[in-house]
């Protein structure tokens, strides 16, 4: 079966053209599809959904049907209907509307986190675990104290020093996961600094830096992509967390874990669309990023995430 | 037994570090923000002087690090302080709320356990089936719901809807808080006190929110569990077992499952701080007096020595339990010695 | 003649995988009288552990027997249902596995697995019972009683070698199967398992299937010997037929292997070319490949496994004429 499709597929490769770069994506998509059965079509389904998401957070007006702000949508805290498909809430807003235009913060704040911590945690770790000595046992204890520490209570405490905004809500997340990023790279630079390439390398004289970007990082880029995946879908649920207990950011902003907190007051009168439609947004969304990191781990890596 | 003593401590002293890191940066990052409890007292048109007096008094006019120094030179007489807002000592509110925090989660890490390492165990012995399927999508799921939504749906559902459970609080309103003078909790106290009806109003508040905690943290569960049975499942002794003739049940959920538990425990210790979290989200949503609205009423009213004391005791949390983590691998565990 | 104590007759057995199929067992056929030890000799990969592990319907995911019967006492184990296969395992037929070291659950005393093992066949036995027959089955292997109460890890592994062997005996079987049971232990430790295996022969009154790559191991222990290559029989007689005028040229090039018998347990490696692709097989025979005496219709038609002459069958051209 295999052979003859083989066969069948022109053996000289054509020059660069669109269509022989997507029947090449397409080739290796069906491949990776046989090989990697199941975990393929979750990562398929993670990208879907971030898609759909990023679509949402880019172009809000084109899908919502008013402005997440507009305090005349209708009637007030009305069910979902036909013109209100989440309904509406207490100041008359169309929550759906809010659902799409909140897609825009958390989005924003989740992955300018993730940057952030890894920007710093990545070369944290690739120094510490490089070279070693007293600078390596002092962060790495900190990292450790911090890593073992609940991360939420820790950005409460973050975030309600800031004060609310959208750059401190950003700094008070981003604070928590360095650690994340630091460990993980650390790790792996302590066994490949035992490979033998790299040693190579330092025999004939290579600067250490030179080591470090060219030999080093490049073996822990696969594991980084899995984690910041991964990582984006943590800082998803803090963020919605810290909004929710009021730390994240101003009112002006929509935002889901807010919306939550506020239609938390509304909850013993049976008003259920004001926190179901929000909340189901921040599990779609968490989960799209988790599918994707999980999947890329089985294709990348797949020792991973058994640790 | 004595090795176990010497382990105990060690473990014990290696916290130390890690509660002295979280206390500096905590330390640092409450002093160094704009913003400070004179103010939030005082109101921000107090005049200028009637500001600096109060700074004085308090302590606060002095070069942070020699606050620093005193606050750790305090803390090593085991003193967490006064707190800055209230005539009370930082240890006092703590005394009253730190048993709510820990029914709560020791009852989350029960439900987390008792649903996520069945379904876990499960999902392996039938790996890649439908019902496999389903509990991993559970899994997965279940890790992305934030605890306090989950809570929400629950009070709506059982509270609001179906009216079966209550939604807030530790009791309710008729039961008599004299009950609860014992040891703070509540349902040892109304045991102690013989007073079943009150047992029963206890348990009844305590069951939506350990339930959302532990339906929320099950997922990481049923992950780990699955993962760690289905290596497990591979292992000689597994096929040993079965070339004896013994029954399925017993190779897969004696052998089976008591295998995967280990690298399991040496994980909880980690979970417990996501529980942690956990708690002071549901403490916000189900109006539970524990230490997570403990720590938030402080923080608003920026007083230090409590959210500095807070942190603290959480750390003290977090150690204790891996420590205990350590101590039941060692008896499930008859090649772990100490 | 009394009826043979196991018959295995055409069986194959298949690994599908994403790749393809693994043609791990084809169309294998011989017999076990009672009280006979049969070795099962190959290089790695040629489907011993397989055909082992077949016996007791306990093939590794994704194995599954295609064709064939495995007739136990004229019972077809192929075709047992789950409740008979598990009274069976143990009790009938016992198997003793590769590795001692990791065939013991870690977390459960000695005594616990023989309790658990025997309670499993004899509900209503006690615990005092169990561990006083278990005493006596250990007492049998030269191991203290006294170990029935410690756990794996305390001991070594030539004792937890003999466990093993006592867990598979507790329940008198009479047919033991052990796959490769001394690669993890050291010459000496070796040594002392042949004698032991010889005592409980005589005194269980048990057949043995003898599986191993060790030639040396196997020529101390058995009355005949069954070469396996690729899958499948490539000749089977006793083993002073074998050693002493081998007929297939791949047990010939085995035997010319063994520099010194008793020393070298690797030496099977050292044969020139290597074992079959089994997703893919050669055509033909499946030595062709790799044999010296190779024709062309070796290269077309498989040959069958023919009785040359009383006790011996060869699957060769060469014979088959
Ligand atoms: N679980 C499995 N899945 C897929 N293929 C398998 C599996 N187990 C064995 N095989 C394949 O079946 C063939 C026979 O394997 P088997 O373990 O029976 O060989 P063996 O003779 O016991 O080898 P060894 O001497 O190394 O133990 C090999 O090609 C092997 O790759
Ligand atoms: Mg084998």
């Amino acid at each position: 079966m295999n052979k003859t499709e083989k066969k069948n597929t022109p053996v000289v490769e054509a020059r660069f053209s669109p269509a022989s770069l997507l029947r090449k994506i397409i080739g290796s998509v069906s491949k990776a599809h046989k090989t990697y059965g199941l975990e393929w079509w979750i990562m398929i389904a993670g990208i879907v959904i971030v898609l759909f998401m990023l679509y949402m957070a880019f172009f809000p007006q084109t899908i919502a049907p008013f402005s997440a702000l507009d305090q005349d949508t209708g009637p007030q805290l009305s069910a979902p209907d036909k013109t209100h498909i989440f309904g509406t809430d207490n100041l008359k807003r169309d929550v759906f509307s809010r659902v799409v235009f909140g897609s825009r913060t958390i989005l924003g704040v989740a992955f300018s986190a993730a940057l952030l911590s890894s920007i710093i945690g990545i070369p944290l770790g690739l120094f510490s675990g490089y070279f070693g000595g007293a600078l390596d046992r002092i962060l790495s204890l900190i990292m450790d104290s911090i890593y073992s520490f609940p991360g939420l209570i820790l950005a409460i405490a973050f975030a309600a020093m800031l004060g609310p905004g959208v750059i401190n809500i950003t700094l008070a997340v981003s604070v928590i996961y360095i650690p994340t990023y630091f460990r993980l790279v650390r790790g792996q630079v302590l066994t490949l600094k035992e490979e033998l390439y790299v040693e190579a390398a330092h025999s004939i004289g290579a600067p250490n830096i030179i080591i470090l970007i060219k030999y080093i990082f490049p073996n822990v880029i696969a594991t980084v992509v899995v984690v910041f995946s991964l990582n984006i879908a943590d800082a998803i649920m803090t963020e919605a967390a810290l909004s929710y207990i009021g730390l994240g950011l101003p009112a002006g902003i929509p935002d889901w874990g807010m919306d939550i907190a506020i239609g938390k007051s509304f909850l013993p009168s049976g008003v259920w669309w004001m926190i179901t439609f929000p909340g189901l947004a921040i599990i779609l969304l968490a989960l799209g990023f988790t599918m994707l990191g999980e999947g890329l781990a089985e294709i990348l890596n797949p020792r991973l995430l058994e640790k | 037994m004595k090795g176990l003593l010497r382990y105990a401590i060690t473990r014990i002293l290696l916290t130390i570090p890690m509660i002295f890191i979280l206390l500096t940066v905590v330390f640092l990052v409450l002093r160094v923000m704009p913003g400070d409890p004179v103010s939030a007292m005082l109101g921000a048109h107090a005049p200028e002087r009637v500001i600096e007096e109060k700074k004085e008094e308090l302590g606060l006019n002095k070069p942070i690090i020699i606050q620093y120094f005193e606050y750790l030179g305090q803390l090593a007489r085991f003193d967490l302080g006064e707190s800055m807002v209230l005539k009370q000592k930082v240890t006092d509110p703590i005394k009253e709320k730190l048993p709510a925090t820990i029914e709560l989660t020791l009852w989350g890490m029960f439900f987390t356990l008792a649903i996520g390492v069945p379904l876990g165990a499960y999902a392996a012995n039938k790996r890649r089936t439908g019902r496999d399927f389903g509990i991993r999508l559970y899994g997965n799921v279940a890790y992305c719901i934030p605890v306090y939504w989950m809570g929400l749906m629950m009070q709506l559902v059982f509270g609001v809807w179906l009216k079966w459970l209550p939604i807030a609080g530790r009791t309710s309103p008729r039961i008599m808080s004299s009950l609860f003078s014992n040891t703070g909790f509540y349902l040892i106290d109304t045991l102690l006190a013989g007073n079943l009806r009150a047992f029963g109003d206890v348990a009844v508040h305590l069951l939506l929110p350990s339930l959302t905690l532990g339906i929320v943290l099950s997922g990481v569960f049923v992950r780990l569990t699955r993962a760690n049975m289905l290596d497990v499942l591979k292992s000689d002794f597994i096929l040993a077992a079965r070339a004896r003739g013994v029954s399925e049940k017993l190779v897969v959920y004696k052998h089976g499952l008591k295998n995967a538990f280990i690298p399991i425990l040496t994980m909880l210790g980690l979970q417990f701080a996501i529980l942690l979290a956990g708690a002071v989200l549901t403490e916000t949503t189900f109006s539970w007096p524990g230490m997570g609205r403990l720590l938030m009423e402080r923080i608003y009213l920026r007083d230090y020595p409590t959210v500095q004391g807070v942190i603290v005791v959480f750390a003290i949390m977090v150690s204790v339990i891996s420590l205990l983590v350590d101590l039941l691998y060692a008896a499930v565990d008859p090649r772990v010695k100490y | 003649m009394d009826k043979p104590i196991l018959d295995v007759r055409n069986l194959s057995i298949d690994y599908p995988i994403s790749i393809g199929t693994v043609e791990a067992v084809r169309d294998v056929s011989f017999t076990l009288e009672k009280g006979e030890a049969l070795g099962l000799v190959g290089e790695s990969g040629c489907g011993k552990s397989t055909l082992g592990l077949a016996f007791l319907q306990l093939l590794r995911a994704p194995g599954r027997i295609i064709d064939g019967q495995i007739l136990y006492h004229g019972n077809d184990i192929v075709t047992m249902k789950n409740d008979a296969l598990m009274k069976m395992r143990g009790r009938n037929i016992a198997m003793v596995f590769q590795n001692p070291l990791t065939s013991l659950d870690p977390l459960y005393s000695i005594e616990d697995q023989f309790y658990e093992t025997m309670k499993q066949h004899e509900p209503k036995i006690t615990k005092a019972e169990a561990a006083e027959k278990a005493g006596k089955v250990l007492e049998d292997l030269s191991i203290d009683k006294k170990r029935l109460y410690e756990y794996p890890h305390q001991l070594s592994g030539g004792m937890r070698q003999r466990i093993m062997i006592g867990l598979g005996l507790i329940l008198n079987p009479d047919l033991l199967i052990a796959d490769e049971p001394t690669t993890s232990l050291d010459v000496i430790v070796e040594a002392g398992f042949i004698d032991l295996l010889a005592k409980l022969r005589r005194e269980y009154n048990l057949s043995i299937i003898l599986i191993s790559h060790n030639l040396g191991l196997v020529a101390e222990m058995v009355d005949r010997i069954a070469v396996m290559y690729g899958g499948k029989i490539m000749e089977l007689g006793t083993a002073e037929d074998i050693f002493g005028k081998p007929l297939h040229p791949y047990t010939e090039g085995l035997i010319g292997c063994v520099p010194n018998i008793k020393l070298d347990q690797k030496s099977l490696v050292s044969m020139p070319g290597s074992p079959p692709d089994l997703v893919n097989p050669p055509k033909g025979c499946r030595f062709s490949p790799r044999c010296p005496k190779c024709m062309d219709i070796c290269r077309e038609k498989e040959p069958e496994l023919k009785t040359k002459e009383k006790g011996r069958q060869v699957s060769c051209w060469l014979y088959n004429k």
